[in-house]
This record gives structure tokens, sequence and C-alpha cells, in this order.
């Protein structure tokens, strides 16, 4: 069949926002190609390390094996969507602060998949976290840092310490 | 960069709209429904459908309603994630919403639905490959190739079922209601499954399941429900190896029915035989546990449709058998 392109239509990061793409894009290369957003990775694109990670009406989804249409009409919340540069989000701080990311490639997806977990359950314990962070496959710092930042990001953001 | 094949979208808001298109659109539309199965197979190549109809605007699919006496209606299309956490699913039925919780991860339970996960086609070491991969071996029976690469004879795909939801209904006695352009059916999940790795399911392609619903326990009878799960890496691997118990007793703790499904081996989940009558009359006791891991362990053969070792997978039978049992007791009763 040949390529059609749709006009997409998807609230991003709190914006309207409008793209051509070719109709059978998924959500991620339309964030990346469409959208500019390159902040959520393409890494196995095919549904397994997480690296894709977005919230779809505040739930963690992998956006690489999305297809975009299904994304249309609900909220879409990206890694950039969680912070500005001059007012990070607590988890980002607390990534900086505890060096829980290395490379740097799974970080948008497990802050992504982390941001929901705080937002559904603000003091998880660490069985929590991990169970939350379980979709999210990291090669370089073994979780433990990834999971102490978690749970630093959780008791700033309960008021109970410094970001 | 694994790119998808150029297909237009559609989303229906009503099931009969939805009909329309399958039937529009005949063998070049597929359902989608979670997409999780779907689209991985199609960047694959498996699939190269002109058109998808997605099943995510139909509002009729959708909620949990308990029944009485344990009884439970579940649209097919509620996610892995709500049925893992429902109240009704693990008042009624826990295993169920533990069958849920144990597929995948996080993200892919918050899009994956029950009706998908009942319809999830079969996987395979020579299957669930790249267009590249699966050239390079000359394909296979189940796509594009004429021999199937695991048994001697190659003349029959042997591609294994994967899902985890099924043993459990199954054990459970559950049905499902199907609707398709030429009407509406209700079967009985444990007559969905046929032993073809091609296609192995009595689902016409352009049929949609719409609800699942599990039955009422009987006056004076207490139903407890197990799911046991053998996997590489918990959070993204497919079973190797999944079962589902369901076991009756009556007010003595005295077991009254009991029901094994396994799946993760052959082409669909099958119901283990002369299993439940070596429980039948007796209590709950470790030594019955024991009798029944051994019968599960000579009833069930891997096959090499799994990379992983077929004498690994069959020597964690019983083990995996007497885990998901254990969670069937303690019975306590009046004695």
């Amino acid at each position: 069949m040949s390529v059609h392109f749709d006009v997409v239509r998807l609230r991003v990061n709190g914006d309207e926002r409008a793209a051509g793409v070719p109709s059978h894009y998924t959500l991620l290369e339309t964030l990346r190609y469409g959208l500019g957003l390159t902040g959520s990775k393409q890494g196995c694109d095919k549904g397994d390390c997480g690296a894709c990670t977005v919230l779809l009406d505040g739930e963690p989804v992998l956006s690489c094996i999305t297809p975009v249409h299904e994304a249309e009409g609900r909220e879409v919340t990206t890694v950039e969507g969680l912070g500005r540069p001059d007012t990070p989000h607590p988890l980002q701080s607390a990534f900086d602060r505890f060096g829980a990311g290395q490379c740097g490639f799974c970080t948008p997806g497990i802050l992504c998949s982390s941001a929901a977990l705080l937002a559904r359950d603000p003091d998880p314990g660490l069985d929590q976290v991990r169970d939350a962070l379980s979709g999210n496959l990291c090669r370089c710092t073994g979780y433990t840092k990834i999971y102490d930042a978690v749970l630093h990001a959780a008791r700033v953001q309960r008021g109970g310490g410094e970001s | 960069m694994l790119r998808l094949p150029p297909y237009r979208y559609h989303r229906p808001e009503r099931l009969d709209e939805a009909l329309e298109l399958l039937e529009a659109h005949g063998a070049m539309a597929r359902i989608i429904a979670g997409g999780t199965d779907l689209i991985p197979n199609m960047k694959h190549g498996l699939f190269t459908p002109d058109h998808l109809v997605s099943l995510r605007g139909l509002g009729e699919l959708k909620g949990i309603e308990a029944k009485p006496k344990g009884g439970l209606r579940l649209g097919a299309g509620v996610t892995l994630a709500e049925v893992a956490a429902s109240e009704a699913v693990l008042g009624a039925a826990p295993a169920l919403a533990r069958a849920a919780r144990n597929v995948a991860g996080p993200q892919l339970r918050n899009a994956g639905t029950l009706g998908g996960n009942l319809c999830l086609d079969t996987r395979c070491t020579y299957y669930n490959q790249s267009e590249f991969w699966r050239e390079a071996l000359g394909y296979c029976l189940k796509k594009d190739g004429d021999r199937c690469h695991v048994t001697r004879t190659g003349r029959v795909c042997v591609a294994a079922h994967s899902a985890d939801t099924p043993p459990v209904l199954m054990a459970l006695g559950a049905t499902l209601e199907l609707a398709s352009p030429r009407g509406r059916r209700t079967m009985a999940i444990r007559d969905f499954f046929m032993p073809d790795g091609v296609w192995n399911q009595k689902r016409e392609p352009d049929e949609v399941v719409t609800a699942i619903e599990v039955p009422p326990v009987e006056d004076g009878l207490r139903r407890r429900t197990a799911h046991g799960k053998l996997r590489v890496r918990k959070s993204i691997d497919f079973p190797l190896l999944s079962m589902g118990l369901a076991a009756w007793f009556d007010d003595a703790g005295t077991v009254v029915g009991l029901e094994g499904v396994v799946t993760g081996l052959g082409s669909r989940p099958r119901h283990l035989t002369r299993f439940g009558e070596l429980a039948l009359g007796e209590r709950w006791s470790p030594d019955l546990m024991e009798a029944l891991a051994a019968r599960a362990h000579a009833q069930c053969t891997p096959l090499e449709n799994h990379i992983v070792d077929p004498d690994w997978r069959k020597a964690m039978v019983p083990v995996i058998m007497r885990r998901t049992l254990e969670q069937l007791g303690p019975v306590e009763g009046a004695a």
C-alpha cells in the first residue's frame, strides 16, 4: 500500500500540537521526527526495552508500539513535560544528585515511569519502585542509584528532604 | 530502527461500525486493541495489513462487572492493568488478576487488553524474528515458508500459545462472546483454541471478542484459583510455561473439583488429563500436591519452539506446579 499522510493533532505536555506525518507512524516517530521532541528514545523499537516510555493520560506506555492515532484525544506527557531546565522535576534533581543516569539513554523512560508511580503513590517502598521500573532496561547503573533517587524524590515531594 | 509497513487507521465508535469496516476491507484489514502483540509483529513483517480497525473507541467493550456468587463479566477491551487491579476480579477469581499481573511489564499491561491476550498470536524462535533473520533460514511453515524447523517431519506448525489469562479462564470454565458481520456467538474458552500454530483460534479473522464471562460458584462450595508462570526475565519475556488452576471445596475442606490447564508448550493451552481425579474426595495435603505435580510432569513435553532448553523446561514443570498448588491451600474445613 502507498504511504498516506495525515495531519495528526495531539495534546503534548499541555500544548495542542499538529504534525503532518505518514498515517502508519508510531507515537514515538511522531514525537521525534514530527514534533522535534527527541527526549523519548528509540531503543529496541519493538516494545522490549522501555526507552520510549511516555505517559498517556498519566499512565506509562511504550510509544514505539503505539500507533500515533491511538494517542489522539489523550494527554501525552514526555520527559520534556516533566520539568524545565530552571524548574526540574524532583525526580530530575534526584537523578542528578544521586548519579542515577550514566549513558542516559534509558533515563527519559525511567523518569516517565517513575513520575507515574509518584503521582499514584507518594510514598512507595523499594518493592513498588522496582515493580514500577520493571519494564525499563538499564544496562549501565545496576539500578541501585536509580531506586535511591526515586525514593529520595518521593521524600522531597512529600516535603521531607532537600532536593 | 524498525519501520511499520504503511497502513490506514480507523477508529470506529460503535461495534457495528467496526464490523462494517472489517467486512468492507476483508482480508486486508486487521483488528487492533492494545497493539502490544500486533505492532511488534508488523514491525517484523509478519503482517502487512492495509487497514487497522481499532477497538479503543468502543465503549461496549469496556467495564468489569461482579455477578452474584463469584461470577464475573469482563469487557474484552479492559486492559490487563485494569484486570490486575480490579476489586471484582480479586474477589471472585484472584488468579485471573494474578495472571494479568504476570503478563509483561507495567507499560505493556497499560496498553494490552484481556481480549487481545485471548487472541495473542502463537510464538516461536523461528517466527518472532526480523524479516532479515527469517529470510536467512528460508522462512518457516507459519510465515512464507513450507516447513517447520522445530519438529522432525516439519509438516505441522508447533508455535507456542503464549498467553497467561487463558489457562486460568479455561480452568474456571469461562466463556467468551464473539461478534462478526454475520452475527454473534458464545463459546467455551476451552473450545476456542486449535492445535495448529499457524492459526490456533476458532475465531474468524473478522470476528471481535467482545466479552468474557466467568461462571458463578455452586451453592455450598468454595472456589480457589491459582496462576503460575516460568519465564527468563520477569517483566519482558513470554511464558516458557504458564498454568491456571481452579479447585472447588465443600464445607469440610474436601476437594469436589479440580481443573488444571497448562500452556507455553504447544499451539494451544491444554487441560491436564486424569488430574482432578487424583484430588476428588481428598483433603488438601503435601502428598496430594506431590502426586499432582508428578502427573503434570508426565504430561508436559516442551519442544524446541523456545530458545530455552526443553529438558530444563520439563524439569521445571513439577517445580512450578508445586508453587502454583501452594496458592490453593491450606484449606480449612469443619472437622
